[in-house]
C-alpha cells in the first residue's frame, strides 16, 4: 500500500497547486471571455447572466438550444461562490490528472525528477488539450455542439490514441512500433470529431479565438507546472517503498 | 537512458501492477467525474473550469 499512498500524497500536492495556479491563471484569461460570451449565449430581452434567464429564452435562440439548463438546478452564485467551485474543480482535475500521470510514470520506470517530469506534463498537454483541441476546440458558452455523448466518446478516444502513440514513440525502438504510434496519433483525427448541424453563433469569433489561445496558453503552463511538481515530489517520497520491495525478495529467497 | 527505462518498463514487478492500476483508475474517476459527469450540479459548479479545461461540454 506504500506505492499507492505515496503516488497519492504526490498527486494531491502537485494537483494543489498546479490547480490553484490555473485557476488564478484562469481568472485573467478565461473566465472573463466565459462571462462574456454568456451575455451573448441568452441575448434575449431579460439582460444578465444567461443561467438565470427563463427556460423560454434558452428554447427561442438557436444557437442556445443545445445549451439548456434544467431551471431547478442548483449553480453556484456569481462572484466568489462561483471561483471557489472553479478552483474546486480545477484542484480535483489537477489532483485525477496526476493520479494517472503518476501511475503511467511508474509503470514505464519512474519520472527520474523533474526534467522527467516536465517531459510527462507536455505529454499531459499534447494528450488531453491539444490532440482533442484539434477536433474539438475549445467552446465557449452559446457555441453550437454536436450531441455531448458522442463527442465525449471522441474526445477520451482521441487522449487514450495519442497517449498510446506518445508512449510508443517515447518507449521502443521498432520502427513497425513507431509507424503504429503515427497511425493512433492520426487515426482519431481522420475519423473526425462529431461536427455540429451549424456553425451559427451569436459568439463573435474575434472572442472565440481570443478564447482558445488563452486555453492552450494556460493548459501547456499548468500542465508543465503538473509535471514538473510530479517529478520532484515524487523522487522525495517513497517511504516504505524499498522496504516492501526488500522484504518481498526476501520471501522471494526464501 | 530511454532504452534502460525502457528495460524497466518490461520488469515494471508484479506487486506494482495492483497499486498502480488503483491509483490510474482512482485519478480517472476523479477527471470523469469533474469533467465528464452529466449530472446538472456538476456541470454548474465546475462550469468555467471545464470549459477552460476543453472538456466537451453542454
Amino acid at each position: 500500500m506504500s506505492l499507492f499512498r505515496n503516488i497519492v500524497f504526490a498527486a494531491v500536492i502537485a494537483g494543489l497547486l498546479s490547480g490553484l495556479l490555473l485557476t488564478v491563471m484562469q481568472s485573467f484569461s478565461t473566465v472573463p471571455l466565459i462571462l462574456q460570451a454568456e451575455t451573448y449565449e441568452n441575448a434575449a430581452p431579460e439582460a444578465g447572466h444567461s443561467h438565470e434567464a427563463a427556460p423560454a429564452a434558452g428554447a427561442t435562440a438557436p444557437a442556445a438550444a443545445d445549451h439548456h439548463h434544467d431551471e431547478e438546478a442548483w449553480m453556484p452564485a456569481d462572484g466568489f461562490e462561483r471561483f471557489i467551485y472553479t478552483a474546486a474543480a480545477d484542484v480535483l482535475a489537477a489532483i485525477g490528472f496526476g493520479l494517472v500521470m503518476i501511475a503511467g510514470a511508474e509503470a514505464l520506470g519512474g519520472f527520474g525528477g523533474w526534467r522527467g517530469g516536465l517531459l510527462f506534463g507536455i505529454a499531459g498537454f499534447l494528450t488531453v488539450s491539444l490532440a482533442p483541441g484539434l477536433g474539438l476546440p475549445p467552446e465557449l458558452p452559446g457555441m453550437p455542439a454536436a450531441e455531448l455523448g458522442p463527442r465525449q466518446i471522441w474526445w477520451v478516444s482521441t487522449a487514450v490514441c495519442t497517449a498510446a502513440g506518445l508512449g510508443l514513440l517515447a518507449y521502443t525502438r521498432s520502427a513497425v512500433l513507431a509507424a503504429l504510434a503515427i497511425v493512433l496519433l492520426i487515426a482519431p483525427h481522420l475519423v473526425g470529431a462529431p461536427l455540429p448541424p451549424s456553425h451559427e453563433t451569436a459568439v463573435p469569433i474575434e472572442l472565440h479565438a481570443r478564447f482558445v489561445n488563452a486555453v492552450y496558453a494556460t493548459n501547456l503552463v499548468f500542465w508543465a507546472a503538473l509535471g514538473t511538481l510530479a517529478g520532484v515530489i515524487r523522487e522525495r517520497f517513497r517511504a516504505g517503498e524499498d522496504v516492501a520491495v526488500r522484504s518481498s525478495t526476501e520471501l522471494a529467497s526464501r | 537512458m530511454v532504452t534502460k527505462s525502457a528495460a524497466t518498463a518490461v520488469s515494471v514487478s508484479t506487486s506494482k501492477i495492483i497499486p498502480l492500476s488503483m491509483t490510474a483508475l482512482l485519478g480517472l474517476f476523479v477527471v470523469g467525474f469533474v469533467g465528464f459527469s452529466h449530472m446538472e450540479v456538476v456541470h454548474n459548479a465546475a462550469h468555467d473550469s471545464r470549459h477552460s479545461f476543453a472538456f466537451p461540454c453542454h
